[in-house]
């Protein structure tokens, strides 16, 4: 017998069928690990979008010449870019971040937790996970503006 | 009990090769790239000075004449490519039902990620 079919319920549970778009952005509240797990696939998407359309013409741009580095420099210095950019370094070391907490979980690392700690498990993973990323997100980004 | 059916004119199209093979090649590939990650960042940090001769050297150096640095950045672009495709794949299944429509994203995706990695390698194989 499980916790949750012995507490009286004090309210009834609401119910999420044929969800739309709205719903699950506003309504429908994911887990913490939710969270994570769906920024993980919009990170991927992001990087996999960007990479030739952004960050190969800015890398190939600044690896072509001195002359070239230069005029890398300049747009590197456009708020626009910078921007762009710390949007793209985020998606980098969530990505980054979350993948090695289901790099860990492949491996079975937190597989004897007692079936009522798992919750509790993947809630302080997955907030090391965005911990981690965004403190080094922050790191990068006053990197990147020039606060240090 | 009715068996299903496999063949014939009602065939559901889901894309081909899906499964452990490629389960086990995103978590290589994803590995390659947490190397890679640590190599260029240790790398970075060890770099006196952001400039073009330093900058060039994270991705052109050499190990006598083996070219070591574009070699590492020419596998890393790989698997980037290839986990890039099964991510995106994943995606086009699990959101995109009707088949056409599935397997042209697919066909766009692999476009897109080949070209990527030719567009990186040019860059790399020109330092």
């Amino acid at each position: 017998m499980s916790e949750t079919t012995a507490r009286p319920e004090s309210r009834p549970r609401r119910e999420f069928r044929n969800v739309t778009v709205p719903e699950i952005l506003f309504a429908y509240r994911l887990p913490l690990a939710g969270k994570l797990s769906i920024l993980h696939r919009v990170s991927g998407a992001l990087l996999f979008l960007a990479l030739p359309l952004f960050l190969l013409p800015l890398f190939g741009q600044s690896v072509s010449s001195p002359a070239g580095f230069e005029e890398f420099s300049r747009y590197a210095s456009h708020p626009i870019t910078k921007v762009v950019l710390l949007v793209l370094i985020w998606a980098y070391l969530h990505h980054f971040c979350a993948g090695i907490r289901y790099l860990l979980f492949d491996l079975h690392i937190g597989a004897d937790v007692k079936i009522s700690d798992k919750r509790t498990l993947h809630t302080r993973t997955a907030a090391i996970s965005f911990s981690v990323s965004l403190v080094l997100t922050v790191i990068f980004g006053l990197k990147l503006f020039g606060a240090f | 009990m009715a068996s299903v059916q496999k063949t014939g004119q009602r065939r559901h199209v889901v894309g081909a090769h899906y499964g452990v093979r490629d389960f086990l090649i995103q978590r290589v590939t994803a590995v390659i790239l947490i190397v890679y990650t640590v190599i260029l960042g240790v790398m970075a940090l060890l770099t006196p000075s952001f400039t073009y001769e330093n900058w060039v050297g994270l991705f052109n150096f050499r190990w006598g004449t083996f070219p070591m640095g574009q070699i590492l950045a020419t596998l890393a672009v790989l698997a980037v490519a290839y986990h890039g495709w099964i991510g995106v794949r994943d995606i086009w299944m699990d959101y995109i039902k009707p088949a056409g429509l599935r397997l042209f994203l697919q066909a766009l995706t692999i476009l897109w990620a080949v070209g990527s990695a030719v567009y990186a390698a040019q860059i790399l194989w020109s330092l």
